[in-house]
């Protein structure tokens, strides 16, 4: 099997809590795997597992081909590891924390140097190089983080919420380096609570929740197996906004009830809002929009991913 | 064993940028302190002390404590933060790393900078003609092995506690107490039994009596090797410990 991450039954149990709760996890060669789910549904004890750094308690785990529990240092010297929080050297330069980080693997510090500055220049912080990491964006401190990931040319790339915290600006640049990384071939290994990136970078993808996986594949193929093509969002202006819900009935294949609106599951948005005012509703607010992931995850959980 | 050297390569690095910051503990200080004890209080201490002047037979307690408090310092707070603050372990253990690899390499940054501040020590006192016996450049590997002796051992304190009060009580409740009682400032002879006995079991007093023995130009006598042995035990239980608790802490 040519799988990069290879697993089956993985879980990982925290003094009797199990974060993890029997995965089957399979990431090929050049492809960008995401792991979608809401705080707490076990993706970063998932990432530090594969990073080497957790010891699963239970289940079947191969990185690169390699079991973690024996090959850890030779695994890890293949992987590029962008964690959840940022762990970059506030007192060092932005080019001393890609070398210092460099000789961690070996690297002999002239090729150290260079490949420091063709990264800088890859994350846009090529201008910074000289100056000390306190005073960076913290958009800016993700990207180096990224850059600091990709020192040894790593077979495989783990990012956990990579955009977390970002605003939408550095966001975007964020997603924008990802493509290109991904463009070039590089394997990316994703978590994140939002549905937009998911849709943006991933390939493929696992919806997680409470240590398990709930659904698999493309983000297309996931809109389609378990949502409809179009969804309209009604606000009624009222507390309860169920007190609609059976006024609406029979429009679409499906209605949710949120707490501060409605949503109904249809195949055409406006043929759907055509008949709620044919039905002589009023709401205040009205939406047609395509399915996203957030409604595969609503459908799947009876949630909403991020709250 | 190579893995450990990029990590202390690491913090070199990290030291060109905060050096700086480290000047005032090591040359002010020992003026400061050999010009308070030595010159203020010797001027009080009338005769000598084992035949010395008061300055001279302190100078080398003197040097062992600062290797003590350097180690310690060194093995507190910046472990706190490779841990907990600014999390530099954790980056490294996502690296092809051990937790052995990332202690070491710590570790021999830690006795880099007893090294620094012990020979600025001997550099102040040389300059107040305190020291006369060419032995004493001997306090060196001295100095080495008693911070290997206390910095291990605080860094598997520190490995184990989560808030940097504990750092705070480490140093009120031991470092200071050890300092005063390991004959620096007086003979351990003076103590009473049960705190003489304090001063035997840490490993200061045996780092005191080396330093004295070598800047004084004693005879060692076969003391020294027992001081030597047990020093040397104090830092290889102290590295084990660490690595284990450094192992609990980046890896679970
Ligand atoms: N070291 C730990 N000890 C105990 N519980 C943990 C530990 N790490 C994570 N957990 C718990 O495991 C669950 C999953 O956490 P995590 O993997 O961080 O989720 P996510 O990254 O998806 O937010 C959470 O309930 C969290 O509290
Ligand atoms: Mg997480």
């Amino acid at each position: 099997m040519n799988s990069l991450i290879h697993a089956r039954g993985l879980v990982k149990r925290f003094d009797g809590f199990t974060a993890v709760d029997g995965i089957d996890v399979d990431v090929r060669p050049g492809e960008a795997f995401g792991f979608l789910g809401p705080n707490g549904a076990g993706k970063s004890s998932t990432m530090r597992m594969i990073g080497c750094v957790s010891p699963p308690s239970d289940g079947v785990l191969r990185i690169l081909g390699m079991d973690p529990r024996r090959d850890g240092p030779a695994i890890r010297a293949r992987l590029g590891v962008c964690p959840q929080l940022d762990n970059l050297d506030p007192e060092l330069t932005v080019r001393e924390n890609l070398t210092t980080y460099a000789r961690f693997f070996g690297i002999p510090r002239k090729v150290a140097r260079a490949r420091a500055t063709e990264l800088l220049d890859f994350v846009q912080l090529g201008e910074r190089a000289g100056s000390r990491v306190d005073p960076l964006s913290g958009g800016m401190k993700r990207r180096l983080t990224i850059a600091r990931a990709l020192i040894n040319e790593p077979d495989l790339v783990l990012l956990d919420e990579p955009t977390t915290g970002l605003d939408p600006q550095a966001r975007h640049l964020v997603w924008e380096r990802l493509f290109r990384l991904k463009q070039q071939g590089v394997t990316l290994v994703l978590t994140t609570h939002y549905m937009d990136e998911a849709e943006q970078l991933c390939d493929r993808l696992v919806v997680m929740d409470g240590g398990r996986i709930v659904a698999e594949g493309s983000p297309r193929e996931l809109i389609a197996a378990h949502s409809t093509r179009e969804v309209v969002e009604l606000r009624f202006p009222t507390e309860d906004q169920g007190a609609y819900a059976d006024e609406l009935k029979g429009i679409g294949e499906r209605i949710e009830v949120l707490p501060d609106r409605i949503l109904l599951y249809v195949a055409d948005g406006d043929d759907a809002l055509a008949e709620v005012h044919r039905r002589s509703l009023t709401p205040v607010g009205s939406l047609a929009r395509r399915s996203s992931l957030e409604d595969v995850f609503l459908r799947l959980t009876g949630r909403t991913l991020v709250d | 064993m190579t893995a450990a050297t990029y990590v202390f390569e690491y913090h070199l690095v990290n030291y060109r940028r905060t050096w700086r910051a480290t000047v005032l503990s090591s040359v002010v200080l020992p003026l400061l302190t050999m010009l308070g004890f030595g010159l203020g209080v010797g001027a009080f201490v009338t005769g000598d002390v084992q035949g010395f002047s008061y300055l001279e037979w302190m100078v080398p307690g003197l040097i062992a404590t600062t290797a003590v408090q350097t180690a310690v310092g060194e093995a507190t707070w910046p472990v706190m933060s490779g841990f907990a603050w600014v999390k530099s372990y954790f980056a490294q253990a996502a690296a092809p790393l051990r937790a052995g690899d990332i202690l070491g390499g710590h570790l021999a940054f830690m006795l880099f900078r007893v090294l620094l501040s012990v020979a600025s020590f001997l550099l102040v006192a040389l300059l107040f003609g305190a020291i006369r016996s060419p032995g004493a450049v001997a306090v060196l590997p001295i100095a080495a092995l008693l911070g290997f002796a206390t910095a291990a051992p605080a860094a598997a304190y520190t490995a184990s506690v989560t808030s940097d009060m504990f750092l705070a009580v480490l140093f009120r409740f031991v470092v200071l107490p050890m300092s005063l009682f390991s004959g620096v400032f007086f003979p351990i002879e003076s103590l009473p039994g049960a705190l003489r006995w304090i001063a035997h079991v840490l490993p200061l007093w045996h780092g005191v009596d080396l330093c004295r023995t070598a800047v004084l130009g004693l005879d060692p006598g076969p003391g020294a090797v027992w001081h030597v042995l047990y020093l040397l035990l104090w830092g290889v239980a102290g590295w084990f410990l660490a690595v284990w608790r450094y192992r609990r802490r980046l890896v679970f």
